[in-house]
């Protein structure tokens, strides 16, 4: 039994390792993780190295190009726009991450209890999973936004509510093909509670695709993000969210199309860092799609 | 098959009832009064009880609950809107088929152009075009629809004048809303149908057809997409419903009045009925696509296709037919 156990760990360490090796071999997933990190770097150090204050207004300076005062030019109340992306960044970054996290929170609770308990509970809650499905993802969280206001966690909530679902569901069917496994009925017999057996033993051994899945999410919860302000039920002006900023950039499409290029840019550049990080995680986690 | 297309919608009427439960309840939570919303800021409170009398508004929760699933699902009426006063069904009548045109049409071009272009690239895997076509398709999953919209705006109707840059009227109106609302799609389709092929063509069967010795022609279409098919077709009924998701983004950008413009409006002004009806009627139409899909699948699928058709008990046989 300990023979086994530890050979389990060793190849678990490997795996690990293995995964690791096939990423530090993927140019995208360099590509990727670059811009992850300079992108999540430069929004924790906004305060320090944004030129400007990004409420500070200079209607003076309104709807200049770019300049070697304002590199990336102002906007139509003469905000800098490079501070503002700046900014911007700690918002969207932080959004992404936060309603990703607590979906598979949420996800994780309710997967794990529905998934181990099974019966009327995994019923009880399926269905309602059913019901939080029925309502396409978008909607939901327009609706959910609209209810709860506009506060950052709010907001946090209201994006989070549409991962729950499918996320609790793939927790759920991986936890019910390991349920019952030997090591399980062994923690049962030595009288573990139901509690300690979820959180210790099940969840380790079931949370990989679920956090597979989570990093394709996040991409999409960018993207979601910046749709969500756009419509004007996610962050709210001033505060310099890229979604946002692209809102009100819309007004001034005719006179000042300027404005709308770089929210846009970072926007998508941030989507593709995420997309190929999460695409190289899948695959380097995939046996199948290993050669 | 029958029987299994009634048991499914019969399951569908629970699932709908507790998505109507849920909006109406979640929303009452939202914060601001239509009535006095309605009335504007110099109405007296006298006014406001008038008001609210005359929408119904202050009567118990409960009260306004049933009311509102008696309507919506005995008398098959969305009710009026607290603004305009309009009849809901109506108006979304009139709405729908424009936003179903841009999901529509975008659909249309995602499946004609992404899953050949898929199943392209994973077949010439490794060669330049591939490595163009995933970039490519890195980008334009990507880049944020509204925001290619309005580059296409900036671009055909401000620069080169070439299409109406917003409302309604002929065809030359939906260009642009469809092309930005298809790039995406396009894009993720070319991801998946990619995916999905390389997963096969790595297949034992796929390597048991080669060393046959048949031509790689025969190998790819008659081995390889059948098989490649399968999970390509379990996320078109996604996909339709993300481009309906989207549409109501786009039609924001080109005020194209459809369901979503129809929606946030609904939501921003606080009128109940209208943002209530939007999402059951959405709800209601999603939930069909997600059956329509799962039909798809199963007759494709002839393991799936036998489990519906014979029920569990005669599963044996359905196998002893694949096999």
């Amino acid at each position: 039994m300990s023979a086994k156990t530890k050979k389990e760990k060793k190849t678990g360490v490997n795996q690990w390792q293995e995964v690791f090796n096939i990423l530090i071999h993927n140019p995208n997933a360099i590509i990727g993780f670059v811009i992850v990190a300079v992108l999540i770097i430069l929004a924790i150090i906004a305060p320090w190295i944004s030129p400007y204050d990004y409420l500070e207004m200079d209607l003076m300076a309104a709807k200049q190009g770019p300049s070697a005062a304002h590199l990336f030019g102002t906007d139509d109340l003469g905000r800098d726009i490079l501070s503002r992306i700046l900014y911007g960044g700690r918002y969207s970054m932080s959004l992404g991450f936060l309603s990703v996290g607590c979906g598979a929170l949420i996800a994780l609770v309710i997967g794990a209890v529905a998934g181990y308990f099974g019966g009327w509970v995994d019923n009880l809650l399926m269905r309602m999973m059913d019901v939080l499905s029925a309502i396409p993802g978008m909607l939901l969280s327009i609706i959910v936004a609209a209810a709860l206001g506009t506060a950052y966690h709010d907001t946090v909530i209201a994006m989070a509510i549409g991962n729950v679902a499918a996320l609790s569901r793939i927790l759920r069917a991986q936890i019910l093909s390991i349920r019952e496994k030997e090591y399980v009925q062994a923690a049962k017999a030595s009288n573990c509670s139901s509690f300690r057996i979820i959180f210790s033993h099940i969840i380790p051994n079931s949370v990989m695709p679920m956090i597979i899945n989570c990093t394709s999410r996040l991409a999409a919860a960018l993207l979601f993000c910046a749709s969500l302000s756009f419509i004007g039920l996610g962050v709210q002006p001033p505060e310099p969210e890229w979604g946002a900023m692209l809102a009100s950039a819309r007004g001034y499409i005719r006179t000042y199309p300027y404005m709308l290029i770089s929210p846009g840019l970072f926007i998508a550049v941030s989507v593709v860092g995420f997309t190929l990080l999460g695409d190289s995680l899948r695959d380097a986690m995939d046996p199948k799609l290993r050669k | 098959m029958g029987k299994y297309i009634v048991k499914r919608l019969l399951m569908m009427i629970p699932v709908i009832l507790a998505v109507a439960i849920l909006i109406f309840t979640i929303m009452t939570f939202v914060p601001g009064n239509p009535a006095s919303l309605i009335l504007g800021a110099d109405a007296t409170e006298e006014q406001i009880r008038i008001k609210e009398h005359e929408l119904g508004l202050d009567q118990p929760y409960l009260v306004r609950l049933g009311s509102f699933l008696k309507q919506t699902f005995v008398e098959l009426d969305f009710g009026r809107s607290y603004w305009t006063n309009t009849s809901v069904t109506e108006e979304m009548m009139e709405r729908f088929p424009r936003t179903l045109a841009i999901a529509g049409f975008a659909m249309v071009f995602t499946t004609i152009i992404g899953i050949p272009l898929g199943i392209f690239t994973a077949v010439h895997e490794g060669t330049f075009a591939d490595r163009i076509g995933v970039l490519l398709c890195v980008v334009g999953v990507s880049m944020p629809t509204f925001w290619l919209a309005m580059l296409f705006v900036l671009l055909l109707s401000l620069k080169l004048k070439l299409l109406p840059a917003q409302g309604m009227g002929g065809v030359q109106y939906y260009v642009m809303p469809v092309i930005a609302q298809s790039l995406g799609g396009i894009s993720g389709m070319v991801r998946t149908a990619r995916a999905s092929m390389l997963e096969v063509v790595r297949a034992d069967y796929v390597t048991t057809a080669r060393s046959k010795g048949l031509s790689e022609r025969k190998v790819i279409y008659e081995h390889a997409l059948p098989n490649a098919m399968l999970p390509i077709i379990s996320v078109l009924g996604g996909q339709l419903a993300n481009q309906l998701g989207g549409a109501l983004v786009i039609e924001q950008v080109f005020s194209i009045p459809g369901i979503g413009l129809y929606l946030i409006n609904a939501v921003n002004t606080r009128d109940y009925p209208v943002a209530q009806s939007s999402v059951v009627f959405l709800s209601i139409l999603f939930s069909l696509i997600v059956l329509a899909t799962d039909l798809c699948y199963a007759a494709v699928d002839p393991m799936i296709r036998a489990q519906f058709t014979q029920g569990g008990k005669k599963k044996k046989k359905g196998k002893e037919e694949n096999a």
